[in-house]
């Protein structure tokens, strides 16, 4: 479903952030991205969003070398990803409710379908009371799990978390693991970039392992080994 | 299609609800330069106004002969009536000059002493002509001289007054072509000042806009609160500067009537009251909308 074919990145003036990586991504897959900070974990998944470009290689997505898209059609592809930033990339001036509806409304829902998700959202995630509260009045761990609610509510094919529990408790860190795994169950293919060593464990799912740009490990039912 | 609309509006309408500051500053100088670009529409016509009733002052007269017969003055008359530079011809016969000069002058004792001992009316018949320019009046003239009634022609005084009616007529000219560069100029700048406020207000959305890219929101869906925002912003600013146009002409409108007889600002300001509003929503809209337009397409590029 996702292949990275010899990718490079090269932040100028010679900052080598990904080195020849390739690998594949099969539909319904859930793949952990490990590597310490700095390894490249971020910046592959901005090359999957088309948020920035690579240095060398392709990049497909359903077998569309994603650096062919217009800019025009961009929106279509990104509106199939459901993306968790690590700085959360909170709309500031809209409130949490509006955060999470804008990923619907940008997909075309109808208003119902909005008014009925959210609110199922708003409770999964455990914030129904903070509906009206704006981005700036919520604490580190709330604003990520906006970040993650609006990632999933439009049913997107993938999900690319990065580092979406590095700001949450244990106990909210293994609801929001749960979450991801229930998600894949239903079919839609994760892609998680962490450094946390027991979320990893606990997943026993497909680990890819990146040091300074390139692919040290990729093992079926991966543990954290750095 | 419908639901997009409207969903471009409501943000539209909440991100200029929320934004009470920064909006009350950006419609600040858009009232401003839609006031500047108005007040260029009320004085262009005020000066028309002035410079028509000055030039409106300057004719020539053409005095025939004491034994010129009435019907041959009238058929020149209508003779120069006739030329399409001509603005107005008209007749004064020697009774009504004799009049005229009677009524002018009768508080004065010499004058009418005098008259008297003339014993007759000592004025002459004469067509009083007004043309549209004053280079006009040149040729009227050598029209009068060399057709085949010069002979019953005493005299134009086109020569006596020549000077001071190019004079005045280059005065008015010049003071047209100055005050249209003069608003033109203002209202450029005006525009480029409102331009950047609403940029730098936009500057402020870059990371905002930056995000809804990367959720998949088509363009048309991110330009359109901003547009909606800037018409927004654009409609108050030019109903307060109707606001303050109807106040200030109707305020000042009785002190300028007795400065200039005839011209009533709020009389003028009320019967294009329409056209004005009209202008003022355009340009205030049209700045809304088009420097939020532009600002924003930069942002657009991820």
């Amino acid at each position: 479903m996702i292949k990275f074919q010899n990718i490079s990145k090269i932040y100028p003036p010679n900052t080598i952030a990904l080195d020849n990586i390739s690998f594949e991504v099969k539909s319904k897959e859930f793949v952990s991205i490990v590597g310490k900070s700095g390894a490249g974990k971020t910046t592959l998944l901005k090359l999957l969003l088309v948020e920035e470009k690579p240095s060398g290689g392709r990049i497909f997505f359903n077998n569309q070398d994603i650096q062919k898209i217009e800019p025009g059609r961009l929106p279509e592809l990104r509106r199939k990803i459901g993306a968790v930033f690590q700085d959360y990339k909170l709309l500031p001036s809209k409130t949490v409710y509006e955060n999470i509806a804008y990923a619907m409304e940008v997909v075309g829902a109808s208003d119902s379908e909005i008014i009925r998700d959210v609110a199922e959202v708003l409770e999964i995630i455990g914030l129904i009371n903070k509906t009206k509260n704006f981005p700036a009045q919520l604490s580190g761990g709330e604003k990520q799990r906006v970040a993650i609610a609006r990632a999933l509510i439009h049913r997107p094919e993938v999900i690319l978390a990065d580092e979406p529990t590095g700001n949450l408790d244990p106990y909210h860190t293994l609801d929001i693991i749960r979450l991801l795994l229930k998600i894949n169950e239903l079919g839609t293919t994760v892609i998680l970039a962490t450094h946390n060593k027991d979320t990893i464990n606990f997943l026993g799912k497909r680990v890819v392992t990146i040091q300074e740009g390139r692919i040290i490990r990729d093992d079926e039912k991966g543990r954290f080994i750095l | 299609m419908f639901t997009s609309l409207k969903r471009i509006i409501r943000s539209g309408w909440l991100s200029f609800s929320r934004d009470g500051g920064l909006m009350t500053a950006n419609i600040f100088i858009m009232a401003m330069t839609i006031s500047i670009v108005s007040s260029n529409f009320l004085l262009k016509d005020v000066s028309q106004f002035l410079i028509s009733s000055i030039q409106e002052k300057v004719d020539i007269s053409v005095y025939f002969k004491e034994e010129a017969p009435e019907e041959d003055i009238l058929k020149v008359q209508e003779k120069i009536a006739e030329i399409p530079e001509i603005k107005g011809v008209e007749y004064i016969s020697k009774e009504k000059a004799l009049q005229s000069f009677t009524e002018r002058h009768q508080d004065n004792p010499i004058l009418m002493e005098s008259l008297e001992e003339v014993g007759m009316n000592p004025f002459l018949a004469s067509l009083n002509i007004r043309a549209f320019e004053a280079n006009q009046y040149q040729a009227v003239t050598n029209f009068l001289e060399n057709s085949n009634f010069g002979n019953l022609i005493e005299k134009v005084d086109y020569y006596q007054r020549k000077p001071v009616i190019e004079k005045i007529f280059s005065l008015t000219s010049n003071l047209n072509t100055f005050g249209i560069i003069f608003s033109i100029i203002l209202a450029i700048v005006a525009i480029l000042v409102a331009f950047n406020t609403i940029r730098l207000a936009i500057y402020n959305s870059k990371e905002e806009i930056k995000i809804q890219r990367l959720v998949g929101a088509s363009n048309l869906f991110i330009r359109g609160p901003f547009l909606v925002q800037g018409a927004m912003a654009g409609v108050i600013a030019a109903l307060i500067s109707l606001l303050i146009f109807s106040l200030t002409s109707w305020v000042l409108s009785a002190r300028v009537e007795t400065l200039f007889p005839g011209l009533n600002l709020f009389q003028f300001f009320t019967s294009n009251l329409l056209t004005f509003f009209l202008l003022q929503l355009a340009t205030g809209i049209g700045l809304g909308v088009i420097s939020s337009l532009i600002a924003v397409r930069r942002y657009l590029k991820v």
